[in-house]
């Protein structure tokens, strides 16, 4: 059928056709990368070094190295050397949360799974929270407390801070605590203890990317200045403006979790939520979208208030002026106004005039109580625009004496941050309590570094009634204290033990009404890492008390469209900047972009349509907003609004460490204050072009597939919705029997096969549910030691990923029209696909090996086995999949990668390695081993407890990070797993249920590239749109 | 006398024995029936074993001759069931004994029997009269590994005989030869022959002619480069290799009294070996729970137990040295190995407890592993893990399920 004739191309060059492009797209590996060492060796000096090495080696294994075994004095009880210990713990960065789960060995955090007790993130995590690990063994972290430049101790530097704050305060200094949203009720009480002491403290908070318009907006509706709980799960519609609910506003670990609910498809459930995205850059959210509308930044407020109109019209209530029409906005309203009490409109402005617009929308909609709950409030965000502004002035004033940021760094990522820096040096006394010197802290008067959060004790309330424990994994590592315990200390207390104290809290706060005793609920609070009271809040329907028109006037005067107008946004990997130091991040492909290691400006196709550019060669642009000038190279981004330029924050970090220090340029300046509050949008953009080049480092044009029916389905919901509804797509070979005889290419096999007797591993991904967030690609390389190789080698093409989320666009034009291929599409669908080793049962690697290094298990694993590896590449150029990556160096113990991969190459970075997976050498190829060492792991606990393997006993570090559930993996021999139930698997031959070949009945799966007879053990389930017709 | 009677006789004798024990209870009447003995020595392994021995002082006296020793048989049953009686009630032989072994009381089995006390004299008086034979040491028997080792050498021995047999009938021959042809030539020197069998006859063959002949040179070339060839190849395939491999320990630990003669069990102190991939070498801890009392090796002294007590109080840990190494592209499971398969730990480490220092038994090259993999069964018997596999296996194979049949040799079993 039509649908099927979509062209998906993997990037820009390809889509563009550039003759560079072409001549290169049949090769695997980047064009002619330079000779990596010295080129000097020739065959000869080879058998000269060999002769000379073989007796060198044959003298040196005379001695054996002597390798020393020391045993703990006292062996803590529940460690055992080489046994992984897990504890319930939370992630906290700012107002983000997590609950999580951290594995340890030998006292060591080396992964972080999600909690799935946590009935706020059930078990999600993302690519942040799963960096996070590396981020506690930063080599930039601060050692000790610091005055200036110079070490202190804590002692001394207590007594100072004491004292000032004593003479200070006694002659009614202003003291401010500084801080981003602050979520643990044990860190406030703490604050309110210092503040008692010296009553002249005011707390400020503010956040990175703002939601104070929100706030205000709630306060102004219905009286109550929060940010509601949304759940996306029970949404039949949803309107998303410019609200990238899956990558970054305000809750998107949770949020992805319930959207995820909605897109899922089944053969019982043949339903889906429809997804309207109204958006000017390309967002992750949009890319998931079933109608993504092109928008203008200055027309978000004009698109809700549109939006209000037509459904004021439909609910009888005033229509107010403005809106501007865009394509497919009448039917979100029809729809929307069809699923009342099932439809959900967000938008991502931070204008409080939108967001009233958009509480009138749901008010309308019947959404409070059904899938907005104001009675159970959030509390990522709470950062006041306002007060933070106050305090900038005051600051400026000369009016403030003592400030101590508590765990932020407002010089780099505030607005004002250069005003902040400048009035600091004037300050009485000034203290940072991060666990990094960063720009703030450089600054300051006294550093007293908090733990990371995996050193400490704390606690979080994301939300009323749901509690949260973080516990340390491991000893502090460095000479830090608990902030909290340096206010409790400054605020006169002796002795304490911030432990204590939380123990202490919970038990007034949290224990009450407990039929345990204290210690059994502190226990189950520990070992469970969350408490969540039974709730009494009952949703309720709160009486809508904005004004609306006054809303819609504001709009029409405070947003003025412009030739360029600029959107800054954070990125799917980088995020805020607050963990930009960790190159697990930094080497993230985004998930759209497919950039690592850089900062662009994005802007469209059309705009970028007069430059000349090649394959990832492109030039610098200036960008002037607000004020501020930055100069960052071009990025093509198709789906871009024409005429909108987009940057991602979180870079040109100056004082974070060795890994961001320097990559691009900090725009937090070019936000500016709309209608009292911060706008991420500006308008009146000067955009220029320099005659400077750039590459920017992208991994997303390296592989082609053609043919690509055979490696992206998709269909249509209402397709779907027919029971009989098959694949368009199932390929079928031509054989030698008849003309036109044709046979699948499952009945078909040049070997015997293989069988395997005990377990068949094998992985399911939902095209679906996948929202190509890329939690699994952090959560593989930190699982499997994964080497990371920087920006040089990305563009080499030699990243060593062993899970890529390749990211196709659509193009319009029908499969076979390779002119059309080059027209653009103007506003793309978007394909997540993760692609990784697919273990076919008929591997074309294994036969090419010369050295039998790569072979295939009894339990359908293709093992690649290091040791035997002698490098000659085969199996790399043989795999039609393009998932293996070779070692070009040696990864570890070379100083030419001690900032792209100081996991391997420092010694405080080592700590993060996973003791069970070697580390690679140079010259061997790597691959995905379906976690092989957790599969190894699960079967040896299930035989010493001499019990059959259960299904969940074994899951892959991708599986196990998906928010979404997308990815499942399973054993095929076990008719009662999840995969096997899922992919309705059955074997081919029922008399030789153990035989490799198994067929999947579930309608929807299908394998890439199954025309060529490999037989993989990951199957796809094919992408369901919930369109009308397949045009877009 | 009793050793006249017949088998059939023997409970009759018991009968007589035991009538006799209740009369006296004199030295004469320690049993000397091997039924006695066995279960005095099971008695004694069981119970005694940890600090006595019957020829050597250990923690307690040595125990040979005890029953002549002693005050009387009642004396010696006195001290066994209650030995702080004994001393308390100023017994002049008991405080003697008891100052004499650094007042270290020996522990009261009050739940012993008379008979249990006498059977395990009568074990004690085999034990005594037993021709002096050098002290067994337990453990011996049972390592499966030693024996097979010695089984291996003794046709190696056989060979050499053979060989050095064959070489002198071989030379013995080459001398018959010599003669034969000097005879030989002798006859055809006194017959007319015609000029070209004459040069035939005469031709001499010197050292020089020899070693200047194309075939000589070949042979010796062939020979030399094939056995250089073949020292090279054996050289490469030993790097790395370190069996053997005894280095000298930060302490004198000695495996030989702490599991040979103390038998103090493997897992006792190498806790790590059913639970996780490393055995561990055991914390400072774990030693301390005996050597808080025992300050005093039976035969390095103090000084080498004084450095486990200052590991203790200064929190210093002891620096031993590895002995075991594997590459860290191998992943090795203990808990696998000893929990799951049953392996007993004298399988790879050897006669672990004959050794005063340990040295590397096995070769721990990766044909070693796949020798053991091919050939072991698989300890499949009440472990559930198995039944599916076992049940598809005895349909194909009547052998028994080695690890081999279950991928036992596959690459991703140990290299990931």
């Amino acid at each position: 059928m039509e649908e099927s004739k979509k062209i998906y191309w993997k990037g820009i060059e390809q889509l563009a056709n550039h003759p560079e492009f072409v001549k290169h797209a049949h090769n695997e590996f980047a064009p002619g990368p330079e000779p990596e060492e010295d080129p000097g060796h020739s065959r000869r000096d080879f058998l000269k070094m060999m002769g000379f090495g073989m007796s060198a080696v044959a003298l040196a294994a005379c001695e054996a190295p002597i390798r020393k075994a020391i045993p703990y004095i006292n062996k803590p009880v529940d460690l055992d050397p080489s046994v992984p210990n897990y504890y319930a713990s939370t992630y906290i960065n700012g107002g983000d949360y997590a609950s999580i789960v951290v594995k340890t060995r030998e006292g060591r955090p080396i992964k972080i799974d999600g909690n799935a007790l946590s009935s706020v993130t059930q078990g999600g995590t993302s690519a942040q929270v799963e960096a996070s690990v590396l981020s506690l063994y930063d080599n930039a972290r601060l050692r000790g407390p610091k005055i200036g430049k110079d070490k202190i101790s804590w002692e001394d530097l207590d007594k100072q801070v004491i004292a000032k704050l004593k003479s200070i305060a006694a002659q009614g200094g202003q003291i401010r605590i500084v801080s981003n949203t602050i979520i643990s009720p044990s860190t406030k009480a703490a604050i309110e203890k210092f503040k008692a002491t010296y009553p002249t403290t005011q707390v400020v908070q503010y956040d990175q990317t703002s939601a104070f318009g929100i706030v205000k907006a709630n306060e102004e509706s219905f009286g109550a200045a929060i940010i509601p709980s949304y759940d996306f799960s029970k949404a039949k519609v949803i309107v998303g403006v410019a609200a990238d609910f899956i990558g970054s506003w305000v809750s998107p670990i949770e949020f992805t979790k319930q959207y995820a609910l909605t897109r899922e498809v089944t053969e019982t459930k043949r339903e889906m939520s429809r997804h309207y995205q109204f958006e000017s850059i390309m967002s992750i959210t949009g890319a998931n979208a079933d109608y993504r509308v092109q928008i203008k930044p200055s027309e978000e407020g004009a698109v809700v208030t549109q939006l209000y109109n037509l459904l004021a019209a439909k609910a009888g209530r005033p229509t107010v002026t403005g809106g501007v029409d865009k394509p497919n906005l009448g039917k979100a309203a029809e729809e929307l106004w069809a699923n009342r009490g099932a439809a959900l409109v967000v938008a991502g402005s931070n204008d409080k005039a939108i967001q009233v617009i958009v509480n009138a929308i749901n008010d309308i909609l019947g959404s409070y109580g059904t899938t907005i709950n104001t009675a159970l409030p959030v509390n990522y965000r709470q950062g006041d625009d306002l007060a933070m502004a106050n305090f900038v002035n005051e600051l400026e004033g000369g009016k403030i004496d003592v400030v101590i940021f508590y765990n932020c760094n407002p010089v780099y990522d505030h607005p004002s941050g250069e005003k902040i820096a400048a009035a600091l040096k004037a300050l009485a006394l000034s203290v940072a309590t991060a666990y990094k010197e960063d720009e703030t802290g450089t600054l300051t008067n006294y550093l007293a570094p908090d733990h990371h959060f995996l050193e400490a004790w704390n606690d979080a309330e994301p939300k009323p009634g749901h509690y949260s424990l973080g516990q340390p994994a491991i000893t502090p590592i460095f000479k830090s204290r608990a902030a909290q315990e340096s206010f409790l200390i400054w605020s006169g207390e002796t002795n304490v033990d911030y432990f204590e104290v939380v123990k202490n809290n919970w038990k007034n706060w949290f224990y009450t009404g407990q039929t345990l005793d204290f210690q059994s609920f502190w226990d189950k609070c520990l070992y469970d890492g969350v408490f969540e009271k039974p709730t009494t809040l009952m949703a309720t329907t709160p009486t809508f008390g904005g004004n609306v028109s006054a809303a819609a006037s504001a709009i029409a005067s405070n947003y003025k469209t412009s030739q360029w107008e600029l959107v800054l946004y954070e990125s799917g990997n980088i995020g805020n900047g607050s963990q930009a130091n960790n190159p697990l991040l930094q080497e993230l492909p985004d998930p759209i972009t497919k950039a690592t290691w850089d900062h662009y400006v994005t802007v469209s196709p059309k705009d970028a349509s007069g430059i000349d550019f090649s394959e990832s060669i492109t030039k610098y642009y200036t960008i002037t907003a607000n004020g501020k000038t930055v100069k960052l190279p071009l990025l093509v981004q198709p789906g871009q609004t024409p005429g909108t330029i987009g940057i991602p924050v979180g870079y040109g970090r100056t004082k974070a460490g060795k890994v961001a220090d320097n990559i691009g340029e900090n725009v937090y300046p070019m936000v500016t204050m709309v209608n009292g509050s911060l706008s991420y949008n500006a308008v009146d953009v000067k955009f220029e072009a320099t005659t400077e080049t750039y590459q920017i480092a992208q991994t997303q044009t390296h592989n082609t597939y053609m043919g690509r029916e055979t490696v992206v389905q998709e269909t249509i919901l209402e397709s779907f919705k027919d029971k009989h509804w098959e694949r368009e797509f199932q390929p079928s070979v031509a054989t030698w029997m008849k003309d036109d005889h044709k046979a699948k290419p499952d009945e078909l096999n040049m070997w015997k096969g293989h069988e395997y007797k005990d377990h068949h591993w094998a992985m399911s991904i939902d095209l679906n549910t996948c929202t190509g967030c890329a939690a699994c690609v952090v959560a593989c390389n930190v699982e499997n030691n994964v080497s990371l190789v920087g920006r040089e080698e990305v563009i080499n093409r030699r990243e060593m990923h062993w899970l890529r989320i390749d990211r196709y666009y659509s193009s319009d034009a029908p499969a076979d029209d390779w002119a059309g291929v080059e027209v653009a599409a103007e506003n793309p669908e978007v394909v997540f696909q993760p692609m990784l080793c697919q273990h076919c049962n008929n591997a074309p690697c294994e036969t090419v090996c010369p050295v039998a290094a790569t072979t295939h298990s009894t339990e359908g694993l293709n093992q690649m086995t290091y040791n035997r590896c002698i490098g000659t590449r085969y199996c790399a150029n043989n795999c039609p999949y393009k998932v293996r990556r070779f070692n070009w160096f040696k990864y570890h113990d070379n100083k030419q990668f001690e900032v792209s991969n100081p996991a391997m190459n420092t010694d405080l970075g080592k700590m993060v390695l996973n003791p069970d997976v070697t580390v690679r050498s140079r010259g061997v190829m790597e691959k995905c081993s379906f976690c092989v060492q957790r599969i190894q792991g699960g079967k040896l606990n299930a035989k010493r407890e001499k019990r059959k393997l259960k299904d969940g006993d074994v899951d892959t570090a991708c599986a196990a990070a998906c928010s979404t559930g997308a990815i499942v993996f399973g054993d095929l021999n076990n008719p009662e797993s999840r995969i096997s139930k899922l992919l309705k698997i059955r074997p081919q031959d029922p008399k030789h249920p153990y035989k490799m070949d198994k067929v999947a009945d579930n309608p929807r799966a299908y394998r890439v590239i199954e025309e060529i007879g490999v037989k993989p053990n990951i199957w796809y389930l094919t992408k369901v749109r919930n369109k009308d017709s397949a045009k877009a | 006398m009793i050793k006249k009677f017949t088998a059939s006789a023997c409970k009759f004798t018991l009968v007589v024995v035991f009538a006799l024990l209740t009369f006296s209870t004199n030295a004469q009447s320690i049993s000397t029936e091997p039924a006695a003995i066995s279960a005095g020595e099971s008695l004694f392994n069981a119970n005694c074993k940890a600090c006595h021995r019957v020829h050597q002082k250990l923690v307690g006296p040595a125990l040979a001759g005890v029953h002549d020793r002693a005050p009387s048989i009642d004396w010696i049953k006195a001290f066994v069931k209650n030995s702080s009686k004994v001393i308390a009630s100023g017994d002049e032989y008991a405080n003697k004994l008891y100052n004499e072994y650094n007042k270290t009381q020996m522990t009261a089995f009050s739940s012993f029997k008379d008979e249990d006390i006498m059977n395990i004299l009568a074990y004690v008086k085999a034990e005594t009269d037993k021709p002096a034979t050098p002290t067994p040491t337990p453990g011996v028997e049972p390592a499966g590994g030693a024996t097979a080792a010695t089984g291996a050498s003794l046709p190696s021995e056989y060979l050499n005989v053979i060989l050095i047999g064959m070489i002198v009938i071989l030379i013995l021959l080459l001398v018959v030869l010599g003669f034969l042809v000097s005879a030989l030539k002798r006859f055809l020197d006194d017959k007319q022959l015609s000029e070209e069998d004459k040069e035939v006859v005469s031709s001499t063959i010197t050292v020089g002619s020899i070693t200047r002949s194309s075939g000589f040179i070949f042979v010796v070339v062939f020979l030399v480069a094939g056995l250089g060839f073949k020292a090279v190849i054996n050289n490469l395939f030993s790097i790395g290799v370190q069996i053997g491999y005894a280095p000298k320990q930060p302490i004198a630990f000695s495996h030989k009294i702490h599991a040979g003669q103390l038998e103090i069990d493997c897992k006792y102190c190498h806790v790590g070996v059913t639970k996780g991939k490393s055995a561990t070498i055991p914390t400072v801890n774990i030693c301390m729970n005996c050597h808080n009392q025992v300050k005093s090796g039976a035969t390095t002294g103090e000084g080498e137990i004084a450095k486990i007590v200052k590991a203790w109080e200064t929190k210093k840990p002891i620096e031993w040295i590895r002995i075991h190494n594997l590459p860290d592209l191998a992943y090795f499971n203990h808990s696998q190995h000893v929990s799951v398969g049953g392996v007993e730990c004298q399988t790879c480490h050897g006669p672990i407890e004959t050794m005063d220092v340990v040295r590397q038994h096995s070769l721990l090259t990766m044909g070693w592993c796949i020798d053991c993999h091919r050939k072991t069964d698989v300890n499949s018997k009440g472990n559930a893990y198995y039944d599916n596999l076992v049940e598809l296996h005895s349909q194909s194979k009547k052998t028994p399920m080695k690890v081999e049949d279950i991928g036992g040799l596959e690459c991703s079993k140990c290299h990931y």
